[in-house]
């Protein structure tokens, strides 16, 4: 047994991306907006990549990029804009002090877990994945021998667990309709049925002076019809009046009467 | 620097999410502390492999990684038929089961 020491580059790596790491857990706990929680879980997710790969895994280290920030991270941030991104947690508590009693023990597991990995592996030797990787000529080759040869069955299993997680994941997102479709009749018959105007609403006028949406079109009895200015213009009152004098002078030059 | 380093902190990892799957009520962030146990797990594996001087460590966590996209795919999608009926996410409104 050969104990293989880490080099300086390798502790260097370890204490940024685990401090990184560490931050972005912490950060994914305490803040109070979802999304802001699933970015910083996504931190994590980064650093934790990198520290594979610095522990000689660069397969799983590229895996974990691709699978948990690319694909698992995104999941979730689609299913947040879905499910609401302004949800944020209420402070009241369903059970009383289970708030206080969850930190209480998760930080007697939290001393227990580092007290005793930290003293069972502190005289611990490592050998290294040089001699391993050195069989079949590399981490993925080797990552691959494996999954090919000692673990087909489970390689089987989990296509299969994928498969159904799709077919699951399909059942339950669908929605039933809760009417069927309109056919295109039934969609005709109700546009002439409801009493509106069936087609397009007319354009609103086109003048001289004023060339815009709040100009009534000119009907030919010389009023106005004010269908052709938009709703929310018509709502707002800021439909423009047509210049009455103004048509006054256009029908004295046109018939010669004036001056 | 002993690479048990590694296990360490993914012990404190696995604390973390563990504060997360307990104090936080929102599903979707319960569902995060979640992963984030997974991945503390797979570090612990990554770095006994790199211990042992054997693959199998490394073959482990990318099983699991595929069995936790694939409860990913499947929590999500109970999480969205829930918010459906309740227009809630919060994992204290689900309580009819209760009585």
């Amino acid at each position: 047994m050969t104990d293989v020491d880490t080099n300086t580059g390798e502790q260097v790596v370890f204490w940024v991306c685990a401090i990184l790491a560490v931050a972005g857990a912490l950060g994914m706990v305490l803040s109070r907006k979802a999304v802001h929680s699933a970015l910083w879980i996504a931190l994590t997710m980064i650093n934790l990549a990198i520290l594979y790969v610095a522990n000689s895994a660069p397969f799983l280290g590229m895996v974990q990029v691709i699978v948990y920030t690319g694909a698992v991270m995104m999941l979730f941030l689609f299913v947040l804009m879905v499910v609401g991104v302004d949800a944020s947690d209420s402070l009241i508590e369903t059970i009383r002090g289970q708030r206080l009693a969850s930190i209480l023990l998760t930080l007697g597991l939290g001393i227990l877990l580092v007290w005793g990995v930290g003293n069972g592996l502190a005289e611990s030797t490592t050998v290294g994945l040089d001699a391993a990787n050195e069989v079949d000529g590399g981490n993925v080759e080797g990552i691959a021998n494996l999954i090919f040869t000692r673990y087909l069955l489970v390689f089987e299993l989990t296509s299969a667990l994928l498969i159904t997680a799709a077919m699951g994941a399909m059942v339950l997102a669908h929605r039933d309709r809760w009417k069927p479709t309109p056919s295109q009749r039934e969609r005709s018959v109700a546009r002439f049925t409801g009493g509106g105007h069936p087609g397009n609403l007319p354009n609103p006028g086109v003048y001289a002076r004023h060339n815009a949406v709040d100009t009534p079109a000119l009907l030919p009895d010389g009023g106005t019809l004010d269908i052709s200015v938009p709703g929310p213009v018509r709502g707002r009152g800021e439909e423009r009046p047509l210049d009455r004098a103004d048509l006054d002078d256009v029908r004295q030059i046109t018939e010669g009467t004036g001056e | 620097m002993n690479p048990s380093n590694y296990v360490v902190l993914s012990a404190l990892l696995f604390t973390i999410g563990t504060v997360g799957v307990l104090v936080r009520r929102n599903a979707i962030v319960v569902f995060m502390s979640v992963e984030l146990m997974l991945n503390a797990a797979n570090l612990a594996f990554v770095s006994f492999a790199r211990m042992n001087g054997n693959l199998d460590g490394q073959v482990v966590a990318f099983f699991v990684m595929v069995v936790a996209a694939a409860e990913v795919v499947v929590g999500l999608a109970i999480i969205v038929t829930i918010f459906r009926t309740r227009r809630s996410a919060s994992i204290d409104e689900p309580n009819l089961l209760k009585y």
